[in-house]
């Protein structure tokens, strides 16, 4: 085997000897010859030539020739030292290779292998440590010291041999345990790393580490009395207790974790008191850890310790004044509280209650919504088990009913803020059956009673209870119905919809909390002072679009006929739109047949004549387009005509710029309907379906506009493009680059921002195609780093920066001219624009020159 | 303080030096999104331009070594000068010299060329620092260092952003 030098022999040479050895061939007087053998190998360098039909990756030998290497004991005496001798080597991936390579030995070494190395080995993996630059490298030696001291746990020991584990670790910790003291320097990181790796080997390991480190910690707290200094010794002792879990509840553990108990709690109390927000941080997280202490030592935390932990963590939610602060303890309170519910849902939830009812009248008002703000979002972030739930959500709906009764000003932003709480209690119960259920048959009823008693006061006594009918409240309604729906049974989500459609055709009332109202409820029929009951027809597209595939909606087709004579009515858009999504919604969902054609072709008819002539044009291009993409979604046949009909609007002047934004529209995500949260029928890979049809049209159209009109198509075809998964435009990019790049020159600011963060992303995906066009590119990018508009000339700036991906040898031409052009951005009047031209600029310094 | 191991790289002059924290982006005010109010150039804006310089000895920036403070920075947008004080980590670096033609190089790829650069190493703290200085203020001298293909690969690295 000497000297060869093909590595399809390599490999199979590899294999040979492993196969020798695995099978247990006697090896006797040749184990160091077979060992030189291969050995001379180590570590691999080799570059695969381009082009190689084999495709043998370096990764390949490398993987090879380590099983080899790491294959049996008796090479251990001539391995470790030849690992040792590599770890010092200057090459990065020598290094890394000898690291891995040791790591993989002591998964079947002993320690009569390891015990002449242990010290070079360790005194190797310290230095390492201690001085290296690079990520890979640390975490390379972590691991395999951390994989030395699980092989050296697992030995079996005579009564009268040396514990070489103790002797490994008391080495370990006589070079780092005094760097821990010194908090503020550099070693103390790499040391706690150190003795981590080792700690959490075995069990034994981490008692012998843990016997001499916690002390010392808990100790070096109390000595050090700077935040900063803290924070790095409370994050060390996090770092070892987390350690733990990993072998969950041991008997004989309990007394010294217990013994630790009351230093433990009192450095966390004392971390979460203190000042300093960064020190605040990490005991909240301390509390975590704690918890999970807890569960596996119980009586770690006294009941009593656990209110004072509830207490801190009410005070740092709602009363400190960094945000930071407030939102990491509301996390915490979310993580623990479905470890111990009942102390939460008794202590915690009547407090904040308290705190959200009281009227306090010192403070300034502004303190006031804030504090308000404060406990609405914390009873969310605590509501993660369902006792909890239960206690938290007539908390929210009774403080909704509060504010909707209330005459202030700011009545609207604090009826949103109750609704993203209420949102986000939604999604956290969507997982579990019984709190869905619950949350659902609570809040739906509930919100929809509000919303119908208000919308019966505007039309008797237009002045009270306004607040609800504000679209951004009723916006803010939606994701609440909607999460709360998703998720149902289709048993219980039949259930549901047999109340609230008959509630929206018929005005059946009965099924609603407190339904005494004083007129009849009927949002499909016409009248001008039944306008704010048909804005609850965002209410309706809430739920009836967000269930179940195989859920029957009853009189679906009613239903479907007032959803669109709604859609076309033109006297609030607000309500007109969310028709029109709602009957989009459904048609996706709908089953084919005649039923769905007759529908779609009323529809269509209702679309043209809107669309022809008078007041309403508008509305009907809404309804255009989002049946459109309800239709794109679903692969219907009739997506291809009216996909057409909006092409052609692209050249309508009172339209055009409408219809052209129309298809950001059907490309990206809608957040309330037709989306796949909401069991809508999105068929694989539609953006590429309809790029591949619509595409072509858009350029042709292009290419016939008139001047005013082009600018449209431009803005059309950037939306599509942004939308598109990467490699698919990289594919595409040959065909669509000249027309990109004209639509750089395009005057339309919208074109512009849109082209250049369509072009970003295709500068470091494809680099070889762009090489073709960069004199055009580079001259473009720099003329629009003085557009008048900020936004343009940060993006032309970021593309000059990506324009450095592309080859050395393809760029060196322009350095000198780019790098004068850059200079003028750099006195940009706004500094966002003067940070993106100093990246840009010294990339561009860096190029082709030595060091980059 | 940790020696060599056997056959490593060159002992560090400083192995355990004191790190300091990194402070947290600039937050981005309502001011600096409108696209009418101009921004002129502050102290904080030239202390994040040099920062993040690597130190070539660690794998730490000047700012964590305390090498450069936001307080020995002063600029003066509408005279259009600069002065940067710098301190080294201990009365003998070696590195002087170097750290103080990668800051000054920054400042010259990253300013308009309106500004005059003033880069010295704060008063009494390094030994020669007369002569540092002296070689830093001459604009032919820097000129020619960084012709030299070796230097400027060393500076490159200082300046190039840790992978």
């Amino acid at each position: 085997m000497d000297g060869e030098k093909d590595p399809r022999n390599l490999l199979v040479a590899f294999q040979i000897v492993r196969d020798l050895i695995a099978k247990n061939y006697a090896l006797g007087p040749f184990v160091e010859e077979l060992f030189e053998v291969t050995s001379c190998y180590f570590p691999i360098d080799f570059t695969p030539p381009p082009n190689d039909p084999h495709g043998i990756q370096r990764e390949d030998l490398i993987l090879s020739l380590r099983a080899v290497l790491a294959s049996t004991p008796q090479f251990a005496e001539f391995l470790l030292p030849l690992l040792i001798e590599k770890m010092d080597s200057d090459l990065q991936s020598a290094k890394l290779d000898s690291l891995q390579t040791l790591t993989a030995c002591c998964a079947i070494y002993g320690q009569k292998e390891l015990q002449e190395f242990l010290p070079s080995l360790w005194s190797s993996l310290r230095r390492e440590v201690f001085q290296t630059a690079s990520e890979k490298v640390e975490a390379e030696c972590l691991a395999a010291l951390h994989a030395l001291s699980a092989c050296l746990s697992c030995s079996v020991l005579r009564s009268d041999t040396e514990d070489l584990l103790d002797s490994f670790l008391s080495s370990i910790l006589q070079d780092c345990r005094h760097h821990l003291c010194e908090p503020d320097m550099k070693l103390v990181w790499p040391s706690a790393k150190l003795l981590q790796a080792a700690a959490g080997a075995s069990l034994r390991a981490y008692h012998c580490v843990t016997s001499s480190v916690l002390p010392l910690l808990l100790e070096q707290y109390t000595k050090h009395p700077q935040s900063s200094q803290r924070r790095t010794i409370l994050e060390m002792l996090l770092g070892f207790l987390e350690l733990q879990q990993k072998w969950g509840h041991v008997e004989e553990d309990e007394s010294t974790l217990l013994s630790l108990r009351a230093p433990v709690c009192s450095v966390v109390f004392s971390a979460l008191t203190d000042p300093s927000v960064q020190l605040q941080l990490v005991g909240i997280r301390a509390l975590t850890v704690l918890g999970s202490l807890q569960a596996l030592v119980p009586g770690f935390l006294s009941p009593s310790d656990l209110e004072l932990v509830v207490d801190h963590l009410i005070r740092l939610a709602l009363h400190e004044e960094d945000s930071q602060s407030s939102e990491a303890a509301m996390e915490a309170a979310g993580s623990l509280a479905p470890l111990y519910p009942k102390v939460f849902s008794g202590h915690m939830v009547p407090r904040l209650e308290e705190e959200l009812q009281s009227e306090r009248q010192e403070e300034s008002p502004r303190d006031h919504c804030s504090l308000q703000q404060r406990c609405l979002q914390a009873l969310a972030a605590v509501s993660t088990h369902t006792s909890i739930v239960r206690e938290t959500v007539p908390v929210l709906l009774q403080h909704l009913r509060k504010v909707q009764k209330g005459s202030e000003a700011g009545n609207a932003q604090d009826m949103v803020s109750v609704c993203q709480s209420l949102h986000r209690v939604a999604l956290q119960c969507q997982q579990d059956a019984e709190s869905c259920w619950y949350y659902h048959q609570t809040v739906v009823p509930c919100l929809l009673a509000m919303a119908v008693q208000a919308a019966m006061q505007e039309s008797t006594h237009p002045l009270l209870g306004k607040a609800l009918l504000e679209e951004e409240v009723l916006a803010a309604m939606v994701p609440v119905i909607s999460a709360a729906t998703t998720h149902l049974s289709p048993e219980l989500a039949a259930q549901s919809v047999s109340h609230v459609v008959p509630l929206f055709l018929d005005g059946e009332v009965s099924f609603l909390p407190q339904n005494s109202f004083p007129c009849s409820f009927q949002p499909f029929e016409d009248g001008e002072c039944l306008e704010a009951q048909r804005r609850l027809v965002a209410l309706l597209m809430a739920f009836v679009c967000s269930l179940p595939r195989n859920v029957a909606i009853p009189q679906q087709e009613r239903l479907l006929r007032e959803l669109l004579a709604l859609s076309c009515s033109c006297n609030c858009p607000f309500t007109a739109t969310t028709a029109a999504k709602c009957f989009a919604g459904l048609v996706n969902k709908h089953l084919a047949g005649q039923q769905l054609d007759e529908i779609l072709q009323l529809a269509v008819n209702r679309m043209e004549l809107g669309l022809a002539e008078g007041p309403c044009r508008m509305q009907a291009l809404t309804l255009l387009l989002w049946v459109t993409k309800a239709l794109v979604l679903r692969y219907h046949p009739l997506s291809s005509r009216l996909t057409d009909k909006l092409l052609g609007l692209l050249g309508d002047t009172e339209l055009g710029p409408a219809a052209a934004d129309g298809f950001s529209l059907l490309m990206a995500e809608s957040p309330d309907v037709l989306h796949k949260g909401c069991h809508a029928d999105v068929r694989i890979m539609f953006r590429q379906r309809f790029f591949t049809d619509n595409v072509p049209k858009l350029v042709q159209g292009f290419h016939g506009a008139g001047p005013d009109v082009k600018a449209n198509y431009l803005k059309g075809l950037s939306h599509v493009l942004n939308h598109l998964p990467k490699p698919v435009l990289v594919t595409e990019l040959p065909t669509l680059l000249s027309l990109l790049l004209e639509a750089l020159s395009c005057s339309d600011r919208v074109v512009q921002l849109s082209t250049l963060s369509c072009l970003q992303p295709l500068l470091l995906e494809a680099p070889q195609i762009m090489s073709l066009h960069v004199d055009t590119l580079v001259t473009k990018f720099l003329s629009l780093t003085s557009s008048p508009t900020m936004a343009v000339r940060i993006a032309a700036l970021r593309c000059a920066h990506a324009l450095t991906s592309l080859p050395t040898t393809v760029l060196l031409p322009y350095k000198a001219r780019v790098i004068r052009a850059l200079a003028k951005p750099l006195d940009d009047k706004k500094r966002l624009v003067r940070k993106e031209a100093v990246a840009a600029r010294g990339e561009w310094f860096l190029l082709g020159s030595p060091g980059r | 303080m940790v020696g060599p191991g056997p056959g490593g790289g060159a002992p560090l002059e400083n192995a355990n030096p004191l790190v300091y924290r990194r402070s947290g982006e600039r937050p981005v005010t309502a001011r600096e999104e409108d696209d009418e109010l101009p921004d002129s150039i502050d102290d904080r804006e030239i202390f994040d331009l040099i920062r993040s310089i690597n130190d070539p000895e660690h794998p730490l920036t000047l700012e964590e070594l305390n090498v450069v403070e936001q307080v020995r920075v002063k600029v003066n947008d509408a005279e259009s000068t600069v002065a940067v004080e710098f301190t080294p980590t201990i009365p003998h670096c070696s590195m002087a010299t170097l750290i103080g033609l990668s800051i000054k190089v920054k400042l010259i790829r990253s300013l308009p060329e309106r500004f005059k650069l003033d880069v010295h190493i704060t008063p009494g703290t390094h030994a020669s620092e007369h002569a540092v200085n002296k070689q830093l203020a001459d604009k032919e001298r820097v000129a020619a260092a960084l012709e030299n293909s070796h230097l400027l690969e060393v500076v490159n690295q200082c300046l190039s952003a840790r992978s």
